[in-house]
């Protein structure tokens, strides 16, 4: 019998969960380029007016969320990427535990950022 | 039993001649995915400006934008984040079960589509630049 060539974990959920991301991100990538390169443009940009975005809870939350969604689909495609061309064993882990670091960090800062602008949760 | 050979990634890619249309988006896929997490993370790291005040955020906005090579450089990012979303859209459907018969001209497609959106949207990523 031919070796079976997949990657594909049966049972596992982030196969599940980069399509759920996905769908959300095709989205909200969409609006944010259309209201931060359309609609405003790139060169007027101001803290004053990140900030009146910032301060609507709405505005706030959907960034927030598009911030985790766009950062696990990233990375989870980075680790899916991996796993498909091979890594395994002790490299796995520690590939796995750096790319989670990195996650977190960046979640941090941008969810830090995003209270800079809006000056805490805008609720 | 059929033998299996690692022939190694160098030996693969030589053989771009004879990749199929599927074979293509998925390294078009990749690209554009590793492309786009590189940017997120340079992204933050430009927005952070603002945890250091009003001034210095906009100030380094406006340098960076008043600068050709970062409009082009935008310009291949949409390019780019296009191609990724309508690719991804493209493989949402065939995860579904729909259009995998036709998955070759859906990738045309996404690739035409993207030209057409990123040339659309040259002048408006390039207007206020200085050359």
């Amino acid at each position: 019998m031919a070796e079976r060539y997949t990657s594909f974990e049966p049972g596992g959920r982030r196969w599940l969960w980069q399509r759920l991301t996905a769908a959300f991100l095709v989205v909200v990538l969409a609006f944010h380029f259309f209201l931060l390169h359309f609609l405003n443009h790139a060169d007027e940009v101001t803290f004053a007016l990140s900030q009146a975005r910032m301060e609507q809870l709405t505005y706030f939350s959907l960034m927030i969320l598009f911030l985790v969604t766009a950062t696990f689909h990233g990375v989870n495609g980075v680790y899916n990427a991996l796993v498909n061309q091979g890594l395994s064993g002790t490299r796995k882990t520690a590939v796995k535990a750096i790319l989670g670091l990195a996650s977190v960090l960046l979640i941090v800062q941008g969810v830090r950022t995003a209270l800079a602008w809006a000056g805490g949760v805008p609720i | 039993m059929s033998q299996s050979y690692n022939r190694g990634l160098i030996e693969d890619f030589s053989r771009w001649r004879e990749f199929s249309a599927g074979m293509w988006a998925w390294i078009f896929h990749k690209f554009t995915g590793w492309v786009l997490v590189g940017y997120l993370f340079t992204h933050i790291a430009v927005l952070s400006t603002a945890l250091s005040g009003a001034a210095a955020y906009t100030n380094t906005i406006q340098a960076l934008e008043s600068l050709l090579v970062v409009r082009i450089l935008e310009v291949g990012l949409l390019a780019v984040a296009v191609f990724h979303i309508l690719n991804g859209l493209r493989l949402l459907f065939v995860d579904l079960g729909v259009g995998l018969e036709a998955q070759d001209r859906s990738f045309y497609a996404s690739l035409i589509l993207t030209g057409v959106i990123v040339v659309a949207s040259v002048p408006t990523f390039l207007s206020g630049v200085s050359i």
